[in-house]
C-alpha cells in the first residue's frame, strides 16, 4: 500500500474565485477533498450595530450594501419589516413598481450568478462579459428609476422614493424584447458546451434531506427538488396576483442550481410582463401620503421576509418605542446557504470547490454583515 | 505630459519620432498597468464592469485583471477593509513588485465611509499603505474609476527614471516590505501602537498626508473632540448646525419641527 497523507490546503482570503473575501480551510488526501472549514468574517463590517445606533430611514442605504448585487431586493425586505412594525400601508402602485424592481434584479442576480460559475471553471473574463451584458441595461433603468446604479436605496417606507420616469417603461419593453434571446444565449453557454458539463454534472449534489436539515432556502433549494419559494409559500407584496412557476431540480448538483437560476429569469421576464399590463391599472401613488419618513413605531417586534434571488431574505426588528431600532437581525440567506459547504464539497476534487461554492451564489457582505 | 518640448510633440505629428529615455519608459509603463483581481465589497463589483465591454479598461492598457500580486502592478482596494483583512491586504501589497501603485475606490477604502463607526472597520487603508490616487463614492461609477486610472497614468508621465524610487538613486529612503499589523488587545498594532484608535476624526495617513513619514501610524487630528458612537441623531446635528450658523432660536425652533415633518 502507498502511504499517503492528508495536507491542509488554504484557498482565500485573497483569490479569484472565491467571490469576495472568503477563507477555506482545505484538507485533501491528493486531490480529493477530506474536510473544509470555512472561516469567515473578513468583511464582518458591524452592519446590525451600526444599524441599531441609527434612525429607521437611516439604515435603507445600509441595507443597499448587504447583497450589493440586489440592493432592491434587500430594500424591499427593511421596508417590509418597518411597515409592518409600524402599520404602514404601501399603495397599490408602489406595489407593482417594488415587484417590478425586484424581479428586474432577480434577472440581473442570475445573470451575473452564471457569468461567474463560467469564470470560476477557468473560462476567465469572457463568460463573465456576456452574464454582465444585460445587466448594465436593467442598471441603466435602475439609474432611471434611483438615481444610483448599484447602491439604489430606491425603496421608502410606505413605497418608493419617486415614480417611474416616462422613458422607463418605454426602455424595459424595449429590454424584455431583447432578453428572451439573451436567456437562450446563456442557456447555451451552459447546455452546449462539453466541459462545462463535465464539470458541473453529477458535482456537489446536495441531497434533499441535507438541504432541509441545514435550513437552505433559494435556488440551492429548488435545486435540490424542493418547490419552497416564499413568494409562492407565503405570498407578500401582489405576489399573490401574478402566475409563475417555481423551477425545480431533479439531482441537486451544480448543473441543476444552474438551470433553476435559467427558468426563473425566463419567469421573472414573465412577472414583469403581468406588472407592465396591471400597472396602468393600479390605485394610489408611488408612496402612501400619509406614511412618516422618520417612524417611532409603537413597542413590539416584526419579521417581514422575501424571496431574494439568493433565497430567503429576512428582517427582524424589536421596537423600544424610539426612532431607532432596538435590535435588527438580518436573516442573510448567503449565509445560511453556505453552512452545507463542507457536506457538498467532501469527497469531490479540489477544483470542484470553487465551482460548488459558486453555485451557492454568496455574497461576502450578506455572509459577513 | 505637461513637461514635453513642444516642438517635439509637432514633429511626431508630422511623423519625426524623437523621444527621451524617460518618456519611452513611462509611455511603456502606463500604457500596460496591470492591476490586481482582488475584490473586497461592494466597489469590486463596478471595478468588474469597469474591466468589462461596456467601460472597457482595455483602452486604457489596464485589462489584464492578474490574479497574483507578483504579476500586478496596480492594487484596486476596492471595498471595506476590516480590521480582519487588514494584514491580508498589506501582505499583498508587500508582495507586489515594484513599481506599484495603489488605488483606493471608494469611501470604504479611503477612510470607512458609512462603515466608518465600525468596530472592525479600518478607517482608511492609507494608514497602512501609501495610496496614489483616491477615488470618492460609494460605490464610485466605472468612469470615476477610469478618471482614477487616467490621474494615475499622468502620474507615471512625470516620474523621472534616475530618481524613482525603485531603482534606488532617489533622495528618498528605498522602501522595504511595509510592516504588517498585528491583532492586539485593542486592535490593529504595528510595533505595539495602535494603528487606529476609535474615539476620533479624522485620521491622517503616516504615508500620504502631507507631512507623510513622520508618524508611524496614524494619528488623531483632534484629541478634544470626544465622539459618541449614535453620532448620527438628526435632531442633535440639526439643533448643533443651526446653532454654529448662529440662526435665532425661533427660527432654528421652527426649522427643528419642519424637518420632523415627512418629507417624501
Amino acid at each position: 500500500m502507498l502511504q499517503t497523507q492528508e495536507l491542509q490546503v488554504n484557498i482565500g482570503p485573497q483569490h479569484p474565485s472565491t467571490h469576495g473575501v472568503f477563507r477555506m480551510l482545505v484538507t485533501v488526501d491528493g486531490e480529493t477533498v477530506v474536510d473544509l472549514k470555512p472561516v469567515f468574517g473578513y468583511l464582518h463590517r458591524n452592519h446590525e450595530q451600526i444599524a441599531e445606533a441609527n434612525t429607521y430611514l437611516q439604515n435603507m442605504p445600509y441595507t443597499d450594501r448587504l447583497d450589493y448585487f440586489n440592493s432592491m431586493a434587500n430594500n424591499h425586505a427593511y421596508a417590509m419589516a418597518v411597515e409592518r412594525l409600524a402599520g404602514i400601508e404601501v399603495p397599490e402602485r408602489a406595489e407593482y413598481i417594488r415587484v417590478l424592481m425586484v424581479e428586474l434584479t432577480r434577472i440581473l442576480n442570475h445573470a451575473s450568478a452564471v457569468g461567474f460559475m463560467i469564470n470560476d471553471m477557468g473560462a476567465w473574463q469572457t463568460p463573465l462579459a456576456f452574464g454582465m451584458r444585460e445587466r448594465e441595461k436593467i442598471l441603466d433603468l435602475f439609474e432611471m428609476a434611483s438615481g444610483a446604479r448599484l447602491m439604489c436605496n430606491y425603496f421608502r417606507f410606505g413605497g418608493v422614493a419617486r415614480d417611474l420616469p416616462p422613458e422607463f417603461i418605454p426602455n424595459l419593453r424595449e429590454l424584455l424584447v431583447a432578453l428572451p434571446a439573451y436567456i437562450d444565449e446563456l442557456e447555451r453557454l451552459l447546455r452546449d458546451n462539453e466541459i462545462l458539463l463535465q464539470r458541473a454534472v453529477g458535482i456537489g449534489i446536495l441531497p434533499r434531506e441535507v438541504a432541509l436539515s441545514y435550513g437552505v432556502t433559494g435556488p440551492v433549494l429548488r435545486g435540490s427538488g424542493i418547490p419552497y419559494d416564499v413568494r409562492k409559500a407565503e405570498p407578500y407584496s401582489v405576489y399573490d396576483r401574478f402566475d409563475f412557476d417555481i423551477p425545480i431540480g431533479k439531482v441537486g448538483d451544480v448543473y441543476d442550481r444552474f438551470l433553476v437560476r435559467i427558468e426563473e429569469m425566463r419567469q421573472s421576464k414573465r412577472i414583469i410582463e403581468q406588472v407592465l399590463e396591471q400597472l396602468p391599472d393600479a390605485k394610489g401613488g408611488h408612496i402612501n401620503p400619509k406614511a412618516r419618513q422618520n417612524v417611532r413605531p409603537p413597542v413590539g417586534d416584526a419579521y417581514a421576509r422575501i424571496e431574494s434571488p439568493k433565497g430567503e431574505l429576512g428582517f427582524y426588528l424589536v421596537s423600544d418605542g424610539s426612532g431607532k431600532p432596538y435590535r435588527y437581525k438580518v436573516r442573510a440567506p448567503s449565509f445560511i446557504n453556505l453552512t452545507p459547504l463542507a457536506d457538498m464539497c467532501r469527497g469531490y476534487k479540489v477544483a470542484d470547490i470553487v465551482v460548488i461554492l459558486g453555485s451557492i451564489d454568496i455574497v461576502m457582505g450578506e455572509v459577513d454583515r | 505630459m505637461a513637461e514635453i518640448d513642444p516642438t517635439q510633440l509637432e514633429l511626431e505629428r508630422q511623423g519625426v519620432l524623437l523621444t527621451t529615455v524617460n518618456r519611452f519608459y513611462n509611455w511603456g509603463r502606463r500604457s500596460s498597468i496591470w492591476p490586481m483581481a482582488f475584490g473586497l465589497a461592494c466597489c469590486a463589483i463596478e471595478m468588474m464592469a469597469f474591466g468589462l465591454s461596456r467601460y472597457d479598461v482595455a483602452r486604457f492598457g489596464a485589462e489584464l485583471f492578474r490574479a497574483s500580486p507578483r504579476q500586478a502592478d496596480l492594487m484596486i482596494v476596492a471595498g471595506t477593509v476590516t480590521k480582519k483583512m487588514a494584514p491580508q491586504v498589506v501582505r499583498l501589497y508587500n508582495q507586489m513588485a515594484e513599481p506599484r501603485y495603489v488605488i483606493s475606490m471608494g469611501a470604504c477604502a479611503t477612510s470607512g465611509g458609512p462603515f466608518r463607526d465600525g468596530y472592525n472597520v479600518l478607517r482608511g487603508i492609507d494608514l497602512l499603505i501609501p495610496v496614489d490616487v483616491y477615488v470618492p463614492g460609494c460605490p464610485p461609477r466605472p468612469e470615476a474609476l477610469l478618471h482614477a486610472l487616467m490621474t494615475l497614468q499622468e502620474q507615471i508621465d512625470r516620474q523621472k527614471l534616475g530618481r524613482v524610487r525603485w531603482y534606488g538613486s532617489s533622495d528618498k529612503p528605498q522602501t522595504s516590505d511595509f510592516p504588517v499589523p498585528t491583532f492586539g488587545a485593542k486592535g490593529l498594532e504595528i510595533d505595539g501602537k495602535l494603528v487606529d484608535p476609535v474615539g476620533g476624526l479624522p485620521l491622517l495617513s503616516p504615508y500620504t498626508s502631507p507631512s507623510h513619514g513622520e508618524h508611524r501610524s496614524g494619528q488623531i487630528e483632534h484629541p478634544e473632540i470626544v465622539r459618541q458612537f449614535p453620532i448620527m441623531d438628526p435632531e442633535v446635528e440639526l439643533e448643533n448646525a443651526l446653532k454654529a450658523r448662529g440662526v435665532a432660536p425661533e427660527i432654528a425652533a421652527d426649522d427643528l419641527k419642519r424637518s420632523v415633518v415627512n418629507d417624501a
